[in-house]
């Protein structure tokens, strides 16, 4: 029964992909693990990290793009849940780490060795079991985001007052991390992994398996969001970014849809975090940032927002030329290609880039049924992308 | 008896006639002194400098800084004592006659220890109570109250007989008073007298003074110090509670300047600009260029720079605002959270720019000499940059709210403000009230940037550490009325210093951000929301 609800709420496009992310799951650890480095196929160890960044970084977009693109919730604070999902993880890879630490204490982490502390913080406990720290990575953030909804949905904040308090939850979480006395390593964060699930972080067959992870987290993600969108929940979403009066004065309880999809976003942006920091090696406050949660918001502009598929790729390609760019000698050059980006999208690409070529293509089609009036058909029911 | 009195004649008979020969100069209790200081042993020594200190004589100063230097000499031989200068030139203490050549053979120093350090400071501390100059005169007894020494009492009670000043005679009061409170020896009466001088005092060290007094203190004089201690923490409560308003005041001020602005902005036009901060960020790189050029061509001029910042900030950062306004804003209404997205990109631009054309490190901006310096309010501190911040809010405050209230641009403002449609049909160019309110709310942030160069980094990061603080200020205080963002600056700021104190700086900012987000429960469009009937807003 899943099995036909997720097959009836894809489409071509989303199959496309789906197909696409299965092949480069499968094909780059075999081509890094398999061939020689001489080999001209021969994937890098580095590029596959990198490339396994990219792909959280896009199930990270997927979770602004479910929110923003199909519910008009504009959330500057996303990169919190992100970080939150990343601590989680990074405090199971602390913990993970043993006697193998600079000052060999068996349970505490070196920081806190460093900082004097007696013992381990009660919110620290269990995060030696993998599970528990799956689960964590999964509630932490969607238990702020459920309390922070609950609060922000019932007394319709909206807008860009929403845009502005998210922006400021993830301030203060910002502030509140950088903090030795918080308990997760202040402003240094969490680092020097070694293990995960016994195996070295730093093995490319690990870093393979991670990145072939990130790309079914990604996928499963995509078709979440997908049958979500393309069911009647979905709808009840895109009535509520287009006219949120009008569909609380036909009876929906508009703060219920937000509440319910705000969550999940938030969990998955979590997820995206977990596997995001065993691939960077690192996590710290600066994740936090006001600044990188805007720029998340940009990938899925650029990409196309109300489209699934554009914010994957929006968040690829921006991320892409960042890595070019910063690399070389056009770094100093970067914020103005970024700025630029926001200016440039917002005024003359607002659909995107998949959202315009989906755009030219209705068009063409709707010109096409224009000459053959013959095939009436029933008007689209999908909805449309964000104008 | 008398024969004791006989025979004590007979030695102070013999002494004189030994320090006579031995110096060549006629006896007396300073030559007695000096004496002493020969005779190689502590409590010898300990005699000498007390009554050297005490002899009056005008050389008294100079011998015992010399002891404390370690260029104290004497002559057992001889008993002669020498004071050594920095070119190593004797000269004999007694005299005060320069010696030629090197002097007695058993030249050695007079020998110190810890204790004689103490009494040395504090015989200093009493030659001082007698300078002519009155600040040396307060230092002196301010140390006297610091260290409580009982040999100090004739000196301070010479000294506050012939007191003039009266900050001086006050200060000599109150060392005296501690010294009597420390005293063994002093009666019930004065104790209590002593306690009310330091009640009068009323700052931590009178605290500090109270509480540690010793166990032998009389019950009667325990109880009266207990009482003391209690008023004086009252007050002092009292001072740290009108310190941190004042804090309050000072940091909301800042945040006023910062969120003025932005207010305006949102307020007539809904959207909110990111870039805000920028505009504060190129007032503050204004004023370094003026004060550039002015270091350069006119140093003269250099404690008008911040009066020629001013307007050229305001225009500065206005044309920047009205370019952006003409440039990107205006296609982009109707849609609030696309023009968030656009003016942070924006900010970024405009922030690389800076970096790009002065280098990202922090600039120095100097203070003017009118804005340098602080004064004591009772027991505050006021520096000047922060009360003339202030004052310089408030004015931009009250000259914003006259053009408002006064002017037609005011007047259209404010129409759109209300109600666009409703203003557009009346015949107001909507759009040119746009592009004129976003020069303003920019010029404004501008002259913030101004302000903000006196007391913070001038940095092209300046912007971003004030845009979610005046983000906060605007939510709370609600839109469209300059009265609201003003009751929320000044709540934040106050909030946040007084919080500070229990929770530290960054755990306050987190509890004012959460309590925030919980008022917004309450009054979804801030504090003083503009009553309509839309749906939405």
């Amino acid at each position: 029964m899943i099995g036909g609800l997720i097959l009836r709420s894809l489409d071509r496009g989303g199959i496309v992909f789906l197909v696409l992310l299965a092949a480069i799951a499968i094909l780059v650890p075999v081509l890094n693990l398999a061939l020689p480095p001489y080999s001209p196929f021969y994937v890098s160890s580095y590029l596959v990290a990198l490339f396994g960044k990219y792909l959280c970084y896009a199930l990270l977009a997927l979770s602004i793009d479910l929110i923003w693109g199909y519910c008009g919730i504009l959330s500057l604070g996303h990169g919190a849940f992100f970080a939150l999902g990343g601590y989680a993880m990074g405090m199971y890879l602390m913990r993970q780490i043993g006697t193998r630490g600079v000052y060999a204490h068996p349970v505490l982490p070196d920081f806190m060795v460093f900082l004097n502390w007696p013992e381990l913080p009660v919110y620290w406990y269990g995060f030696q079991h993998f599970p528990y720290a799956l689960l964590m990575i999964v509630l932490v953030p969607g238990a702020l985001a459920f309390v922070f909804g609950w609060f922000a949905f019932r007394s319709r904040v909206t807008g860009v007052y929403l845009s502005i308090i998210t922006q400021a939850l993830t301030f203060a979480l910002m502030l509140g991390f950088f903090r030795n006395n918080f308990g997760f390593g202040g402003n240094n964060g969490l680092t020097d992994f070694k293990d995960i699930l016994g195996f070295n972080v730093q093995a490319p067959g690990t870093r393979a398996a991670l990145f072939a992870t990130s790309c079914v987290a990604l996928g499963i993600g995509f078709i979440i969001c997908r049958v979500i969108v393309s069911s009647k929940f979905g709808k009840v979403l895109v009535a509520i970014r287009d006219a949120e009066a009008r569909t609380r004065f036909l009876g929906y309880r508009v703060e219920a849809y937000k509440l319910l999809v705000f969550t999940l976003s938030a969990c998955m942006a979590g997820v995206a975090g977990a596997l995001y920091v065993p691939q960077v090696g690192i996590i710290n406050p600066s994740e936090f940032s006001p600044a990188n949660s805007i720029e998340a918001v940009i990938w899925v502009a650029v990409g196309g927002r109300g489209t699934l598929t554009g914010a994957v790729l929006g968040a690829v390609l921006v991320n892409y030329g960042k890595t070019y760019f910063t690399s070389g000698f056009l770094a100093p050059y970067w914020l103005f290609v970024l700025g630029g980006l926001f200016v440039a999208v917002t005024l003359l690409l607002p659909r995107g880039v998949v959202g315009t070529v989906w755009h030219w293509r209705g068009e063409w089609r709707q010109r096409r049924q224009a000459a053959a009036p013959e095939t009436t058909r029933v008007p689209d029911a999908a909805p449309r992308p964000a104008e | 008896m008398r024969a004791f009195r006989d025979r004590l004649l007979a030695l102070v008979f013999a002494l004189g006639v030994l320090a006579a020969l031995a110096s060549g100069a006629q006896a007396g209790p300073y030559e007695d002194a000096l004496l002493r200081l020969t005779a190689d042993s502590f409590d010898d020594t300990i005699e000498g400098i007390n009554g050297v200190a005490l002899s009056g004589n005008p050389r008294a100063a100079a011998v015992i800084e010399a002891l404390q230097d370690g260029r104290l000499l004497f002559s057992a031989e001889s008993k002669r004592v020498f004071i050594k200068d920095k070119s190593d030139k004797l000269t004999d203490a007694a005299s005060g006659e320069a010696v030629a050549g090197a002097g007695p053979a058993d030249l050695a120093p007079v020998r110190l220890n810890n204790r004689l350090r103490r009494i040395i400071q504090a015989a200093l501390g009493g030659l001082t109570l007698l300078a002519p100059d009155p600040a040396k005169r307060l230092e002196a007894a301010q140390a006297v109250f610091r260290s409580r020494d009982a040999n100090a009492l004739p000196t301070l009670d010479q000294a506050i007989a012939k007191e003039t000043d009266p900050r001086v005679k006050q200060a000599l009061i109150e060392a005296r008073a501690a010294v009597v409170l420390y005293l063994d020896t002093a009666s019930e009466a004065d104790k209590l007298e002593a306690v009310a001088v330091i009640r009068q005092r009323g700052d931590q060290e009178a605290l500090g003074l109270l509480g540690g007094l010793p166990a032998n203190t009389p019950p009667a004089v325990k109880k009266a110090a207990a009482d003391a201690i209690a008023s004086i923490e009252n007050s002092l409560a009292m001072w740290t509670a009108l310190q941190n308003t004042w804090y309050g005041l000072s940091l909301g001020s800042v945040l006023l300047l910062a969120a003025i602005g932005l207010a305006i902005t949102f307020g007539v036009m809904g959207v909110i600009n990111m870039a805000h901060g920028e505009m504060v960020m190129l007032g503050a790189y204004t004023t370094f260029v003026v004060q550039e050029v002015i270091r350069a061509r006119n140093p003269a001029l250099f404690d008008y720079s911040l009066a020629i910042a001013i307007p050229l900030a305001f225009l500065v950062a206005g044309f920047v605002g009205i370019l952006i306004e003409r440039g990107i804003i205006r296609f982009l209404y109707g849609r609030p959270l696309e023009t968030l997205l656009a003016t942070w990109g924006l900010s970024l631009i405009l922030q690389q720019a800076v970096r790009t054309t002065f280098g990202p490190t922090n600039k120095d901006v100097g203070n003017p000499s009118w804005m340098s310096g602080a004064f004591e309010l009772g027991h505050i501190t006021i520096t000047y940059n922060r009360l003339w911040i202030v004052v310089f809010t408030l004015l931009i405050f009250v000259g914003l709210l006259g053009l408002l209230r006064f002017t037609r641009l005011g007047l259209e403002m404010r129409a759109v403000t209300q109600n666009r449609a409703m203003a557009a049909s009346m015949g107001i160019r909507t759009a040119r009230i746009d592009a004129l309110t976003f020069g303003l709310g920019s010029g404004i942030a501008g002259l913030a940037g101004v302000a903000l160069s006196q007391i913070d980094n001038v940095s092209p990061n300046l912007g971003q550490g004030y845009i979610i603080d005046s983000f906060m200020v605007v939510v709370f205080g609600g839109v469209g009325n300059l009265w609201g963002t003003l009751v929320g600056a000044f709540t934040l700021g106050i909030a946040n210093k007084f919080l500070e104190p229990y929770a530290g700086a960054v755990l306050a900012k987190i509890a004012i951000l959460v309590l925030i987000i919980l008022f917004i429960q309450k009054r979804p469009r801030g504090l003083f929301a503009l009553k309509g009937r839309a749906v939405e807003a």
